[in-house]
Order: C-alpha cells, then sequence, then structure tokens
C-alpha cells in the first residue's frame, strides 16, 4: 500500500505542479478527439456485445436481485469514498458513509439490503479520488474516454487509477477474500449498468452522434457534481439572448 | 457507458443552504429593480412582468399534469400524444426548436421554421416519453425560484423509487408572450445543450440537408 500511494504521491505532484487552476471549467477540450473515438468505438462494442438488451428484451433490468447485486458492490466501495471525503476534508460525508457502511454490512447483510439508506436517512455520498484531485486545485484537463470505464478526464483518469491503488478493503482483505470483493464490485457495475439500461442504452444506441452525446452528458453532470451547481450564472444560456435566436 | 448511470446526487444541506442564501439575496435586489423598471417605462400591451411566484406556480401545474399522465396507465403512442400536449401548453417549442437546430436556423426558410418545429415537438414527445417509465412513482417537490439573466430557474427535487434525491431545474421565461419553460437540467445536464449536439449530429449526417434531416425526425424519437 505504502508504495502505491507513494507512487500516486508522486503523480498528484506532477500534476498539481503542471496543471494548477482556476475556475471551473466550461465547453469541451476534446485534443485528442479521433483516438478518444476510436476507444469509443471499442467501449460500445464491448457493451454491445455483453450487455446491449437482446431485442424484445427491456433495456432496464431493475428487480429484488439486480438490486442486492448493486448494493453489495456499492458497499465495497464505500471505504474508498470515507478516505477520499477525509483527503477532501470533508468530515460530515465521510462520518455518513461510515455508518452507511457499518449498517448495511450488518443489518444489511454484508450490504445486500440498504437499510441505512431506506431507514436511517444515510443515502451514499458518491465521491472519488477525481474529486479529491480537483478539490486540491487541479485542473480538468482534456476529455478523455478510457477503454471500458468510459466517459473521463484527464484529472479523472489519474483518480480511477489512484482508486484502484488504494482501495481500502483490498488491504483488509487477503487472497480469496479480496478477488471475492473485487468480483462484487465489478458485478455491482454490471447491475447498475442494467438498472440504468434505459438512459445507457438511449445514449449508446439512439443517438446520432453517441461519442458526443455521451462527451456532453458525462462532462455537464461530472461538473455540476464537482461544483455542486450546475454552472454559474454569467454562463447560463439564454436561448432569447442568443444570436441565433433572431427572426429574419 | 456513463459511469454514473443516472446522475445521481446527494443534496447536502450545505449546499442547498448557501444556494438558498445567495437566491434570496439576488431575489430581493433583483424584485426592487424590476419594480423600478416597471414604473419608469410601462410598456403598452405588455403582460406583467414574470415573477418567482408565477415561475413556481406554472412549474407546479406542469408538475401536476406530467405526474397525471404517468398515473393515468396509458402507454406508447397515447401516452406521447398525452406528452405532446403537455409539451407545447407549458413549453416555448417554438425557441426550444429553434435553439437545438442552431445556426442552420439562420438560413432555414420560415416554412422549414414551421415543418422542422412541429416534428421537433413529436420526436421530443416519443423521445422523452419513452424514459417516462422511470418515473413512475416519482414525486416532484417544488423549492425555490430565482432570476438568471432575462428568465427564472425553478428548483424541484425529484424522489424516485430507491434513488437518493436528486434535482431538477426549470427554466421558465415569459419572451414569448407567455409564462413558459425552455431548459430542464437534471444534476447538471442540460436539455437544450443535449437537443443541440443530437440535432447537430443528426444534419452532419445529412450533409446540412434541413429538409431530409425534418423528414427523418417525423418518425424519429
Amino acid at each position: 500500500m505504502a508504495r502505491a500511494l507513494g507512487g500516486a504521491a508522486v503523480v498528484v505532484l506532477a500534476l498539481v505542479g503542471c496543471a494548477a487552476q482556476s475556475e471551473s471549467p466550461t465547453g469541451i477540450n476534446d485534443p485528442y478527439e479521433k483516438t478518444n473515438r476510436q476507444v469509443h468505438a471499442f467501449n460500445k462494442g464491448v457493451d454491445e456485445a455483453l450487455f446491449k438488451a437482446r431485442p424484445g428484451q427491456p433495456r432496464t433490468v431493475d428487480n429484488g436481485f439486480v438490486r442486492s447485486v448493486s448494493n453489495v458492490g456499492s458497499n465495497l466501495g464505500l471505504p474508498s469514498k470515507v478516505v477520499n471525503s477525509l483527503l477532501q476534508g470533508r468530515p460530515e460525508p465521510a462520518v455518513k458513509n461510515t455508518f452507511r457502511f457499518l449498517i448495511n454490512s450488518t443489518i444489511g447483510v454484508a450490504g445486500i439490503f440498504d437499510p441505512a439508506g431506506s431507514s436511517f436517512a444515510l443515502p451514499e455520498t458518491d465521491t472519488d479520488f477525481g474529486e479529491t484531485l480537483a478539490v486540491w486545485g487541479v485542473g480538468e484537463g482534456a476529455y478523455v474516454e478510457l477503454p471500458v470505464f468510459g466517459p473521463s478526464t484527464e484529472r479523472d483518469a489519474v483518480g480511477t487509477v489512484v482508486d484502484m491503488a488504494m482501495n481500502p478493503v483490498g488491504q483488509v482483505l487477503q487472497g480469496a477474500d479480496a478477488t471475492a470483493a473485487s468480483s462484487a464490485r465489478v458485478a455491482g457495475k454490471v447491475a447498475d449498468r442494467k438498472i440504468h439500461g434505459d438512459v445507457v442504452e438511449s445514449i449508446l444506441y439512439d443517438s446520432a452522434d453517441s461519442y458526443a452525446q455521451a462527451r456532453l452528458l458525462y462532462l455537464q453532470n461530472r461538473r455540476y457534481q464537482l461544483s455542486g451547481q450546475e454552472y454559474n450564472d454569467a454562463q447560463a444560456w439564454d436561448p432569447y439572448a442568443d444570436p441565433y435566436q433572431q427572426q429574419q | 457507458m456513463l459511469r454514473h448511470g443516472t446522475p445521481m446526487l446527494t443534496l447536502t444541506s450545505n449546499s442547498n443552504e448557501r444556494g438558498l442564501r445567495r437566491g434570496v439575496g439576488r431575489r430581493a435586489f433583483l424584485r426592487g429593480g424590476v419594480a423600478l423598471a416597471a414604473t419608469v417605462v410601462a410598456l403598452p400591451g405588455a403582460a406583467s412582468a414574470l415573477n418567482d411566484t408565477q415561475a413556481r406556480a406554472l412549474i407546479g401545474k406542469a408538475v401536476d399534469d406530467v405526474n397525471s399522465a404517468i398515473d393515468s396507465g396509458k402507454t406508447g403512442p397515447e401516452l406521447y400524444a398525452l406528452f405532446e400536449n403537455l409539451f407545447v401548453k407549458y413549453a416555448d417549442v417554438p425557441t426550444i426548436a429553434r435553439s437545438a437546430l442552431g445556426v442552420a436556423s439562420r438560413s432555414a426558410s420560415p416554412a422549414q421554421m414551421a415543418a422542422f418545429t412541429t416534428a421537433f415537438r413529436g420526436y421530443i414527445s416519443r423521445k422523452y416519453g419513452k424514459r417516462f417509465r422511470e418515473f413512475i412513482g416519482a414525486r416532484f417537490e417544488v423549492a425555490e425560484a430565482r432570476q438568471v439573466k432575462t428568465f427564472y430557474e425553478v428548483r424541484t427535487v425529484a424522489y424516485l423509487r430507491g434513488q437518493s434525491p436528486f434535482e431538477v431545474l426549470w427554466q421558465v421565461s415569459d419572451k414569448s408572450g407567455k409564462d413558459l419553460f425552455f431548459n430542464i437540467i437534471i444534476e447538471g445536464v442540460n436539455m437544450l445543450a443535449a437537443e443541440r449536439t443530437e440535432i447537430g449530429a443528426m444534419l452532419d449526417a445529412r450533409r446540412g440537408d434541413l429538409d431530409a434531416l425534418i423528414a427523418d425526425l417525423k418518425t424519429a424519437g
């Protein structure tokens, strides 16, 4: 763990050094578009082969079983979110996610059920190392689409790698248990893919340009998540003041 | 392939309070400004200027109607027709359509714009009507409204089965002569921008042929 974190620290310091900024980013910065589009085509092929609903089947699969698989996966992701909240200097979500993890791991039977969310008003506070980097002042960087992981930015790509290296659950568990935990997390991601099947497949298979659509939606939602608001008012889009709105 | 699937947000009490404080301050200030402007320039025939109460009332009604449409048990084309009616009733469809078409709307003839707007209306109703299954059993709570530039932004909180509550913003303007919404922003994801990307890509795929786009839009969605 020490080595992984040491490596991460080097990467992070390098990033902070070269990319320190600034205001909340706007617009689309995509200098690697050509490569990104190739990765997108690959990802879409993988999704089509493994997860896309077969003709006549519903896109969204949402039942007790799928939910419990998803719950187990996200429960195992909580310790890493606690660490990230602490690195961000945000004790409140760290405490909440800690209680959530303790309740769902015990009363919730290893995270199969979600009593913390349904009975204790402790929904998951989502965060990751990409957000930690943002809090530390690292700039967003260019848009990138990662193989398998999908839409990301340079900052979030580093965050994804660090989150995997840090993985507190993997540090505690040994051997077969660690493998089981990793498998449960992957299964949880697959379950999430099916629970949100309508949204994912409408973007991937119904859009005229699924790459551009996924890029836009990812950046908008990610920036919203990181800033706590969708934009600042000066950048609000007012179609009534828009040049395209002028009547001829 | 979006990492977060349906975008989700946990509303922290901190950001809410911050949002409220900021909203109230600006609102009070702007209300004063609007009142002053209204006494100085009494525009002949102009409807009373939009305010936050009217904006909230409009979205409250729209949300109620959407809820009854979802609860009606109708599906398929029947449900899409219901949504199309609501879209026409509560949204500034010509402005949304023009904005989605972007630069190409400058060179479009009035007849093309009219045909595009009608086709776009049906397309939106089918596209989002399909997705409304996800909202069965959902509850929207209308929170505060605040002024942004020339329009009002009404914040609602959506409560969906088995999910953390999330924020849906409705942007409302009276610039069309009526109080209508022109954009919906779900957790930062902006409908107007998404449709501008989509329509732009469709137009590119047809080498900029607007008539071909209009013809295909009649069945798309």
